[in-house]
């Protein structure tokens, strides 16, 4: 039997090879991290006309060997053969935008001169039809010395050719590689334009779609207008389509817990099951919905290359505050969560500009804030409207992620002028073509998103919360006496309770915030664990936490705890990734000090100013 | 003539790119973009407010961002 055989994507960003590595490889994908660096590796089986699998590895995009990020690194290294533990890939699948020839054309020439068994996959033809080019493929290949395949990825043109392109490649794998001349970045630029030039056979005028829309999009006034519109509709958004889902997945749990308590005596088990596990697992489940439709939002921004724009707009804001457009990028990632903004954040070139947006990127609001959010905001904020489709309830959503951005923004400044403080960072980058979003990449972007959140609530939260359930429950209450009052937990809760009290923290919350160092969700399954076993009567259990909330809770503690998790960095993973992004503890240790200050200091003045209005 | 201080929309060729001017990162990555001698580069869109920062560049078939500060340091003529 042969060695398993693989074949890497490898090409220019923007070449279109996520969306060619997702129509090759389907669903069938596995992501990790490179070892010893915090690349994603991503793989997935590609079946080659014969039925022989082969594994394909979606590479970083690079502009050239000469590395200027540690993704590009990784790239050079592994088609170099010289990463460790990653076998010297059998094929190279180069992947080129075919209406983007003359850039593309030039990290092509490096590649090629590896002399590896190398596939051009001719990318996005339709996109450069669009624009007017009509090209020759047979010309390129000619001109490059390898096949040459013009495909569509989403249209899943030009699959079967580009499989049968690497099988044939692949039976060169093991011959000695014929290394080409190496030629300067100038040569290779000439090259590029001579090949770009024969390969062309008509184009049109220049005129493309991109110019006409950024037009209006990135115009001084109606842009900046239009992304705060979108951005505003994305958290209405949120709310307002989630609803019936959540309601449905709520009523899911609430049926499920009714069956255990028919079915099952009455017992250790039981409350076990429906107190512990259910109660708390199953009240972060319950907004899988919002943070879907927030990915979605967010996977549709970067697939159609608005993202970018984006990036552009709020580059002169981003300034002000001595970061660059490069930094909303990762931030707005970590709208959805820190850990891959803070990770995305390797694409920011200038060091200090690095430091400053992992430290303020757990001020965005994570997903994990949303579960924490909904539930306060829909027991305490009346469910009315203050204009045409604006509710109430958004309008506090957005007053929060408000309220995270310019934290953000006043700690970045400090910070540039005070630990980071360095150089005005810089700002360049490519501005991708525009293009519709593709179903399948989306649907396959969502699901591993998705997955990720139900993989943590079913190990992390679920372990802590069952940790929790025990605490809550042992030692057993004497008659007469609250369960809480008699358990370890309760004593736990007593000796945090007299820190936070004087922001208007109650015991349950003070409890609560003890397992939501783990995650900030498990704030809101400690909450419902706590109500549910507390409650003495099986009435009051079967209420939702959002009910108990309502009922015990004034509106200046809830609004107190509102402030608190727009700072307070209660997430062990987060610490855990800006320490390997960071190299240390030191930055770490600082980012969680200055946040717990913040969060301490934000909740008092909220439960100051809101107890002092007589709210 | 400078790129900051150039026509908008209008084509306009690179005779020389001040890389001293630039970090040196920064010049890489101009450089792996293709802004270089030669190059045919046009402003096609521009920042909000004084300063109207960033830019957006036209070079071959495709579309960078880039600062003032980045366009101050190259040198360009009319094609």
């Amino acid at each position: 039997m042969s060695r398993k055989r693989t074949a890497a994507l490898v090409g220019n960003p923007n070449a279109g090879k996520s969306a060619l590595f997702n129509a090759l490889t389907g669903a069938r994908q596995k992501i990790a991290n490179y070892p010893g660096v915090t690349v994603e590796r991503k793989a997935g089986r590609l079946i080659l006309p014969s039925g022989e699998p082969v594994e394909l590895i979606d590479l970083p995009g690079s502009y050239s060997f000469d590395a200027a990020s540690p993704d590009e690194e990784v790239t050079r290294k592994v088609v170099h053969g010289e990463f460790e533990g990653e076998a010297l890939p059998d094929v190279i699948v180069l992947v080129i935008d075919a209406a983007n020839l003359e850039q593309h054309l030039v990290f092509a020439q490096e590649v090629l001169e590896l002399g590896r068994p190398t596939v051009v996959a001719l990318n996005m033809i339709d996109l450069a039809e669009r624009d007017g080019l009509v090209l020759d493929p047979a010309a390129l290949s000619e001109a490059l010395g390898v096949p040459v395949i013009p495909t569509v990825a989403v249209r899943r043109k030009g699959l079967e050719d580009l499989s049968a392109a690497i099988a044939e490649a692949e039976t060169h794998a093991d011959e000695e590689a014929h290394k080409r001349w190496h030629i300067t970045l100038p040569e290779r630029r000439l090259g590029a334009k001579h090949m770009a030039r024969g390969a062309i056979l008509s184009q049109s005028a220049r005129h493309t779609i991109e110019n006409g829309v950024d037009r209006v999009l990135l115009n001084p006034w109606i842009g900046p207008v239009l992304m705060f519109g979108l951005l505003f509709v994305i958290f209405q958004a949120v709310f307002a389509w989630a609803t019936p889902f959540a309601d449905a997945l709520e009523g899911g749990v609430g049926a499920i817990s009714g069956l255990v308590i028919d079915t099952m005596p009455g017992g250790f088990f039981r409350d076990f099951l429906t107190e512990g596990v259910l109660a708390g697992v199953g009240a972060v489940v319950v907004f899988l919905p919002q943070i879907v439709i927030l990915f979605f939002f967010i996977l549709i921004m970067e697939a159609t290359g608005y993202m970018a724009r984006a990036a552009f707009l709020m580059d002169r804001l981003m300034a002000g505050v001595g970061l660059s457009g490069k930094s909303f990028i990762p931030l707005l990632s970590s709208f959805a969560c820190a850990i891959p903004g803070i990770m995305a954040t390797r694409s920011i070139p200038d060091a200090k500009d690095r430091l400053t947006t992992i430290l303020v990127a757990p001020l965005m609001t994570c997903s994990a804030r949303l579960p924490v959010y909904a539930v306060i905001i829909a027991a305490v904020i009346p469910q009315t409207t203050v204009g045409p489709g604006i509710g109430l309830q958004g309008l506090v959503l957005f007053a929060l992620y408000i309220a995270g951005i310019v934290g953000a923004m006043v700690v970045a400044l400090v910070l540039r002028n005070s630990v980071a403080k360095g150089a005005a960072s810089g700002f360049i980058m490519e501005m991708p073509r525009y293009q519709l979003p593709r179903i399948k990449d989306l649907a396959i972007g969502l699901w591993q998103r998705a997955w990720v959140f139900l993989r943590r609530a079913g190990t992390i939260i679920f372990m802590v919360t069952i940790a929790l359930w025990l605490m809550l429950s042992f030692p057993k209450a004497e008659p007469g006496e609250s369960q809480m009052d008699a358990s370890f937990a309760g004593m736990v809760a007593d000796g945090i309770h007299p820190i936070l009290a004087p922001i208007g923290f109650n015991r349950e919350m003070s409890l609560a915030l003890v397992p939501a160092m783990a995650a900030r969700e498990v704030a809101v399954s400690a909450l419902a664990t706590t109500y549910a076993v507390d409650a003495d009567d099986e009435d009051l259990a079967a209420e939702g936490v959002t009910d108990r909330i309502a009922a015990l809770w004034s509106l200046p503690t809830a609004l107190a705890f509102l402030a608190w998790f727009v700072f307070a960095p209660q997430c062990i993973s987060t610490i855990a990734v800006a320490r390997r992004e960071t190299n240390g503890w030191k930055w770490p240790a600082f980012m969680v000090g200055y946040l717990f200050a913040l969060a301490y200091v934000f909740a008092g003045l909220t439960f100051w100013i809101a107890t002092a209005a007589g709210l | 003539m400078t790129l900051d201080g150039y026509e908008h929309d209008k084509t306009a060729r690179i005779v020389a790119v001040n890389w001293v001017a630039l970090a040196e990162d920064e010049g890489k990555r101009l450089k792996a973009l293709g802004v270089d001698e030669g190059a045919e580069v046009a402003v096609i869109h521009r920042g909000i407010f004084g300063t109207r920062d960033p830019l957006a560049v036209r070079i071959g078939r495709m579309t960078i961002a880039l600062r003032r500060s980045h366009a101050l340091a190259i040198e360009v003529e009319p094609v």
